[in-house]
């Protein structure tokens, strides 16, 4: 083991390049994914014909499947039907598409929480669905979607860690490389990736809870 | 429950419709030698893991090696310049795909010509000669491949024509397959398996970075490494035989052997 | 079938060493909740990936060798209990103070009181969730494939580099994969509807 020699300038430098590919990537991957995630949900919860139960089909099959596999397929499979994209296009393409699909399902947990009664009420005194939808179900439910939702992105940013499958130059591609350089660098090289993940995530989730108690 | 079982077949429904629509893509041929001239620009992809052909130094953030040099010299042959290039990772496993998307002009990756890769892309004439060998640790019981049994635990990457050659040569063998050699070497050095089996000329490369690693045994098998172009661009096949076929006459091919490799190259 | 064993094995490691870390978290002892805390924190916290790699290329440098089937099994059940230890304890403290009081003071110690009294309510708690980590634990088992340990989506990416049908093979091992987790998820949603009407 050789910590010395693992954490030298150089190397820490080529650990942040990682980490900045990481940061990107999950920052991409949760901003599109939150979107067309809470598209889903909400077209999901407004049961809109047609579009929704087509929408739970594949939820379905997306919430069922390896995100490895997903990401293995954007990059190696997706390219044979036309869509041609990088390393770093495929890693976002794919963690948006299983991510939205698992937050699509919290947003739909989030509406269905609010009683029917409210959204009753709401309609009666002259609401329509948008409105009610905008008005009512929406501020509360965000309040119960908070917890569960930061708990996704943390999710995400790790998952994106499997993009080294498809040799994207992210944080864990990189620590691989050095240890490829000297097998010395092994554990000094995974406990620092380690402490970096949890740094990240755990401070995510402080803020998850700072904001929590500004919103409720 | 039924409504579940509608959304099952659904969802089969949907996996065979996505296979269909797989059999009717078709590939475009692009990227041709014209493209590469407008673009002034040559993309190459070469390893990054693999000592002595291309390896990316993470200090200095070059890469560096035999195949990154034979590109350069070929970008200064067809865009005069040899600065007018750019690298990009491929693995075993990415640089057929990487080649076809067109994501990249070329492979030059330490690639084995074979029958099957000829279905997929062009290669252009050999350039390098290597056989596939054995690396163990040094003081290792296995000093060639008629020491390796069906016991043996073998390690290579996915994606490699070694992996085939040696499942030939030794019917029932485990090969424990990763996503790149860097990966395999690692794994070798964890003491996760008894030795490591591709081309000797990246075998060598990987005991130069490690001296309790040695190369044992004859290669047992001839690996003629090609450069891969994508299929139907024939002028940008024949403009890089045509360089590489410069290079010999001028003697360049010669120093970049003996710069990389060390000795001559024997014909 | 490397990929049914790492779910199988992952799933009784976790929840057992789950279960474990949760007692931990809810005892009285200081320094067994601090560990228990911090177990749970440092493993949610990091990849899978990563925990799979300490005990693939990590451990071997202290002279333990673990192949990449058991390293990532192991990785699984140790990412997963981190999980499972805080359904698990939610479950736990759902179950009101006063039964904890009653029984103890009926004479049962802590242990007993644990075991007989607490543990089996707060299992009825914890079981939809513990479904839902069950269905991750047999996605992610997907990981071995990065480690050579011969579970299904190693197979299938060999197959697929080897011979250039990416789509059909790739299609072929999420078929496999549906085929073992989407009956997973509906019976836990009919568990789930089950447990909520006894309430």
């Amino acid at each position: 083991m050789d910590f010395a020699g693992a954490y030298s300038a150089d190397f820490l430098l080529f650990l942040m390049h990682g980490l900045v590919i990481t940061l990107k990537i999950a920052l991409i991957s949760i901003v599109l994914s939150f979107t067309l995630g809470s598209l889903i949900g909400i077209i999901r919860y407004a049961k809109v014909p047609v579009l929704s139960p087509v929408l739970a089909v594949l939820v379905e099959l997306l919430r069922n499947l390896p995100l490895l596999l997903i990401i293995l397929f954007s990059r190696f499979a997706l390219p044979d039907l036309g869509l041609r994209l990088g390393a770093e296009g495929a890693a976002i393409v794919a963690l948006t598409v299983f991510e939205m699909a698992m937050i699509s399902e919290v947003v739909r947990g989030g509406l269905n929480s609010i009683p029917k009664g409210q959204v009753e009420a709401a309609r009666s005194s002259g609401l329509n669905s948008v409105q009610t939808l905008r008005y009512i179900v929406l501020p509360q439910g965000l309040r119960r979607m908070v917890p569960p939702l930061v708990s996704q992105f943390i999710s995400l940013l790790k998952d994106t860690s499997l993009a080294t499958a498809i040799a994207l130059a992210e944080l864990m591609h990189n620590a691989q490389i050095i240890i490829g350089h000297s097998y010395n660098y092994a554990i000094p090289v995974l406990l620092l990736c380690a402490v970096i993940y949890f740094t990240v995530n755990y401070l995510l989730s402080r803020l998850s809870r700072r904001l929590e108690n500004k919103v409720v | 429950m039924k409504k579940h079982w509608k959304m099952i077949s659904l969802g089969m429904a949907v996996c065979l419709a996505m296979t269909v629509l797989a059999g009717c893509g078709d590939k475009k041929e692009e990227g041709g030698l014209g493209a590469i001239k407008d673009r002034g620009k040559l993309v190459v992809g070469v390893k990054f893991d693999t000592k002595l052909f291309g390896l990316k130094d993470p200090a200095s953030g070059n890469v560096e090696g035999f195949d990154i040099d034979i590109s350069k010299q070929l970008a200064k042959r067809i865009l005069g310049d040899e600065s007018k290039i750019e690298f990009k990772e491929v693995t075993s496993k990415t640089r057929i795909p990487m080649l076809n998307n067109g994501e990249i002009d070329m492979v030059v990756a330490t690639m084995t010509i074979t029958e099957e890769r000829k279905k997929e892309v062009d290669f252009s004439d050999v350039y390098f000669q290597a056989g596939q060998s054995l690396l163990v640790k040094k003081g290792s019981p296995i000093q060639g491949i008629e020491d390796v049994t069906k016991d043996t635990k073998v390690m290579s990457s996915k994606g490699a024509t070694s992996v085939k050659n040696i499942k030939e040569q030794i019917p029932g063998i485990t090969v424990l397959e990763f996503d790149n050699y860097q990966d395999a070497f690692s794994a070798l050095k964890a003491g996760q398996g008894d030795a490591l089996t591709t081309d000797d000329a990246i075998l060598y490369g990987m005991a130069a970075q490690d001296p309790n690693y040695e190369v044992v045994g004859k290669p047992f098998t001839d690996e003629p490494y090609g450069i891969a172009i994508r299929k139907g661009n024939s002028d940008l096949v024949q403009a890089v035989n045509d360089a590489l076929k410069e290079m010999h006459e001028n003697g360049e091919y010669d120093a970049i052997y003996e710069k990389w490799i060390g000795k001559k190259p024997s014909e | 079938m490397n990929t049914i064993y790492a779910s199988l094995l992952g799933l009784a490691g976790s929840f057992i060493l789950g279960t474990i870390i949760a007692v931990f978290r809810i005892t009285g002892s200081k320094p067994l909740n601090w560990f228990g805390t911090a177990y749970v924190e440092f493993f949610r916290n990091i990849p899978l990936l990563l925990v799979v790699f300490l005990f693939y290329l990590g451990l071997p440098s202290l002279g333990v060798t673990l192949n990449g089937f058991v390293s990532g099994t192991m990785g699984l059940a140790v990412y997963t209990s981190s999980f499972i230890a805080e359904a698990i304890r939610a479950g736990i403290m759902a179950v009101p103070p006063g039964q904890t009081e009653a029984a103890r003071s009926s004479g049962l110690s802590y242990v007993q009181t644990m075991i007989h009294v607490i543990l089996p309510q707060a299992i009825k708690l914890v079981i939809p969730p513990l479904s839902n980590q069950f269905i991750n634990l047999v996605k992610n088992s997907s990981i071995l494939s990065i480690v050579a340990g011969f579970d299904l989506m190693y197979y299938g990416d060999v197959i697929a580099t080897d011979t250039f049908d990416t789509i059909n093979t790739y299609l072929f091992v999420a078929m496999f994969y549906l085929i073992l987790t989407l009956p997973l998820s509906y019976g836990s949603r009919v568990l789930e509807r089950k447990l909520a009407r006894h309430d």
